[in-house]
């Protein structure tokens, strides 16, 4: 048995440490990765609530976090491509204009 | 007793990615990490009795979603992070930042220690159980979904094409 409070701990935490990475990373492709960690800690979160409640709707909805992850990364890493094609570098300091 | 300390094993396991996530510099370490934490995360969930979730894991995030990361990284030859001054302003704000979350998130769910335990396999979260929930009660946003999957699709086909290619793929009509 384990107490549902240490789930959502380590769920918090992983989300925590996501919020970090975006805020302390200068590497877009990093930042990116931040985000996707934060979605883990949500979809840890998720599971454990879908346990403890005995509701499987959770099990769904990370199902459907995970796809929309999915199609996110596809169109993020798509868009970090054709800023690295225009400017040449990945660090978001340098990124500070939406058209050249 | 086998429950908690396999919880606390492979929690262990996704901190220590986690964190090494943050402090290594070159993205494909950061990238290496993120699937420790992924597929400890994998565990996690079969430990919550969340067989298919679990597999979904390894399977999109660890496999799909990383595999695109790491040839992205490859491709653009991403090399180690340079520091600037808006980064340390960043780290400056950032460290503290998550040390006040974590901390006050740890403070609410110690207080709220009331909210009962998760036994080994208490849910049946069988593929036959999700599919029928799946593909009677949520039907809508499953459609819904792979529509939202196309649009990424082509979305993600147009942004990476290089110009020249979309103005000739113009002009053949």
């Amino acid at each position: 048995m384990v107490p549902l409070n240490y789930y959502l701990l380590l769920s918090g935490f992983l989300f925590a440490c996501g919020v970090a990475g975006f805020l302390i990373k200068r590497n877009i492709i990093t930042i990116f990765m931040s985000i996707e960690l934060m979605l883990n800690g949500v979809n840890l979160s998720f599971v454990a609530f879908a346990a403890h409640w005995h509701a499987l709707s959770g099990q769904i909805f990370v199902f459907f976090v995970m796809v929309v992850a999915a199609a996110e990364a596809a169109v993020g890493l798509a868009i970090i491509i054709a800023v690295y094609r225009t400017r040449e570098t990945l660090n978001v300091d340098q990124v500070n204009l939406l058209k050249l | 007793m086998l429950h908690l300390s396999l919880f606390l094993i492979f929690g262990a396991i996704c901190i220590t990615g986690a964190i090494n996530l943050l402090v290594q510099r070159h993205p494909i370490n950061s990238a290496l990490s993120l699937v420790v934490v992924m597929g400890s995360l994998a565990v996690e969930y079969l430990l919550l009795g969340a067989e298919f979730v679990a597999a979904v894991q390894v399977i999109v995030y660890a496999g799909a979603v990383m595999v695109l990361f790491v040839f992205v990284i490859m491709l653009l030859n991403a090399g180690e992070e340079e520091q600037t001054s808006g980064s340390r302003v960043a780290i400056l704000f950032g460290i503290p930042g998550m040390i006040i979350g974590s901390v006050l998130l740890a403070w609410v769910l110690v207080a709220r220690s009331g909210t009962g335990e998760v036994a080994l396999g208490a849910l049946p979260g069988s593929p036959r159980s999700i599919a029928r929930l799946l593909f009677r009660d949520f039907l809508l946003p499953f459609e819904v979904t792979s529509v939202l999957v196309l649009i990424a699709i082509m979305g993600a086909v147009v942004l990476a094409a290089r110009p020249e290619a979309v103005e000739h793929t113009k002009k053949e009509g």
